[in-house]
């Protein structure tokens, strides 16, 4: 079955000068486990396709049922450069939680 | 040694709710009131003010808010750490110590850390070996230093453990990392030891979750945003902190808003890089090693936290100058409002280009459809789409482009797509653009130093 990001997680996101930080935590240890398995480096990158244009990175803190990532090249040159709406990536957390995961069984 | 202390966060960045404070103490019982009112654009900002007027150069908020609360903080023994004093600690100082004489005090003692600003330093530092090379680019400072509007170093808690032992009532800083604020009253009250980087990793999480205000206590909550209570009178977060690391994080119970483990752990994740490597000037917190029990009513328990020796360098944070910005918007209305937003940006960016301007960059968003979710926005059917604001926004070298752009969008409203509306405040005008340069600096080339001021 298909479930939505946003069913099993919430999050926030920030910024780190031309990177955003999106952080997303489990709401339960079963949601840990999916986030865990589905979102990887790559996933995460395909997702962001168009608004990500570096590099990927993902860290894990099982502590907290979370995983934090940092999207590299993704503000539109950061904080005061960028002519972004959103130069802040302050939204993206919630643009990560609109994914769609695969899972047998919830 | 008290058996704990209570630290409320009073502000999390220069801008926020202003009765914040002063609800913190008022409110109920709390130890020490922390402001961090510094974000890196913030800095550049006091610095053109100092620049203009060299008695300001600090947060102008501080010395209104400090009649208001001052009475009140003497009585409970409240004391108030802030790095507001931005480019300038000692004019704030001064400038409270006259609030305190007005309001009839006859004691306070006002510290503020000094040694963070080095802008005037930069060819003495480059002298000494270190070119403030750029984190992201290695670039040494040369090649924008005569273009650098600030240049600061971040210190840590330390300075304000020794401002609080000497005792300080206030504490003024420059540019203090936000979690030092937090982290120096628990060393100063317990005691802990600079080399005991368990205990000074969680001062640090605690500062970093009180760092930005009502965040942790039920403002900008993904997880249920709709169960927070009274986010109109919002308490501020309040770490209870113990002596063996172990702290609270609550709030005010007569105040709105909301604790709970996704308030905290929302919080947590903000803004972080590599979670074992959480890097201050104190100690290298590790929030891999961070336990969080909700409690209920509005107590979240964070123990356990593990942490590491503090690095050899302290972070630089400066700004320059680089160009010219300006954005402008027009909003458009069903029918097919899409589609006429999309037909002005294409008339407006065809007359940029034959006026023969130059832009760095022009960038196009359709707020309403997909300025925040870009590609991952849902397609609407044009007949769905109500209406939609078309923001276009420039950035050039070139001050005469950016202000010729800005003369261009009105225009539009007689000279393009029908059933437009939304200008108003006049033409957009060129801004600075100010950008920032990260370096690292060996901790041996800058001192900080603690200077007590006290009323004549």
């Amino acid at each position: 079955m298909k479930i939505k990001l946003l069913d099993i997680a919430h999050g926030r996101s920030g910024d780190k000068g031309d990177a955003a930080n999106v952080g997303i935590i489990a709401y339960d240890d079963k949601g840990y486990q999916i986030i865990a398995k589905h979102l990887t480096v790559d996933s995460v990158k395909k997702h962001f396709e168009g608004i990500c244009l570096g590099e990927v990175e993902r860290f894990e803190l099982p502590n907290l049922r979370a995983l934090n990532f940092l999207l590299h090249n993704t503000l539109g040159g950061g904080g005061t450069v960028s002519l972004k709406h959103d130069a802040q990536g302050k939204t993206l957390a919630a643009a990560l939680l609109r994914m769609e995961i695969e899972v047998d069984e919830i | 040694m008290k058996e704990k202390i209570r630290i409320a966060s009073g502000q999390g960045f220069w801008g926020d709710l202003i009765d914040a404070p002063y609800k913190q103490v008022t409110a109920g019982d709390i130890d020490y009131l922390v402001m961090d009112y510094l974000a890196e654009v913030t800095m550049s900002i006091l610095q053109k003010q100092k620049n203009k007027d060299p008695k300001l150069g600090y947060a102008k908020d501080i010395p209104p808010l400090m009649e208001r609360i001052l009475p009140i903080c003497k009585e409970k023994n409240i004391k108030v750490i802030t790095n507001g004093g931005g480019v300038n600690p000692q004019g704030c100082a001064e400038e409270v110590l006259k609030v305190a004489n007005k309001i009839g005090l006859t004691d306070l003692k006002v510290a503020v850390v000094l040694g963070d600003n080095i802008k005037d330093r930069i060819d003495e530092i480059i002298e000494a070996g270190c070119e403030l090379n750029n984190m992201e680019t290695g670039e040494s400072i040369k090649s924008v230093k005569d273009k650098l509007l600030s240049a600061n170093v971040y210190f840590g808690a330390f300075p304000i453990v020794e401002a609080l032992n000497r005792g300080a009532d206030i504490v003024i800083t420059g540019r203090t990392t936000d979690t030092g604020l937090t982290l120096a009253p628990m060393i100063h009250e317990f005691a802990w030891s600079e080399k005991d980087y368990d205990l000074l990793s969680a001062g640090t999480v605690a500062g970093h979750i009180l760092e930005c205000g009502g965040q942790a206590s039920g403002g900008n909550l993904l997880a249920d945003w709709e169960s927070v209570d009274n986010l109109a009178d919002i308490g501020f977060p309040i770490a209870e902190a113990y002596p063996d690391g172990t702290f609270l994080i609550t709030k005010h119970e007569s105040l709105g808003g909301k604790v709970s483990y996704e308030t905290v752990s929302e919080q947590l994740l903000y803004e972080i890089g590599d979670p074992k490597d959480y890097i201050t000037p104190d100690c290298v917190a590790d929030f891999t090693s961070i336990k969080l029990e909700d409690l209920g009513n509005n107590k979240v328990k964070v123990y356990d936290i593990k942490g590491n020796a503090e690095t050899p360098s302290f972070k630089v944070s400066c700004s320059y100058e680089s160009g010219y910005s300006a954005s402008g918007s027009l909003t458009y209305s069903w029918p097919k409002a899409l589609s006429k937003a999309k037909a002005a940006d294409k008339i407006l960016r065809k007359r940029l280009e034959n006026l023969d301007l130059h832009f760095e960059e022009i960038r196009t968003e359709f707020i309403g459809y997909d300025s925040c979710h870009g590609p991952l926005s849902t397609k609407l059917d044009e007949n769905d789409i109500n209406e939609i604001m078309l923001r276009i926004a420039v950035r050039s070298d070139d001050y005469n482009s950016v202000e010729r752009f800005g003369k261009e969008i009105a225009p539009l409203i007689l000279t393009g797509p029908p059933s437009v509306t939304g200008f108003a405040g006049g033409r957009p005008r060129p801004s600075s653009v100010v950008a920032y340069w990260p370096a690292l600096i060996p901790k041996n080339l800058v001192q900080p130093e603690v200077k007590i001021l006290e009323m004549k």
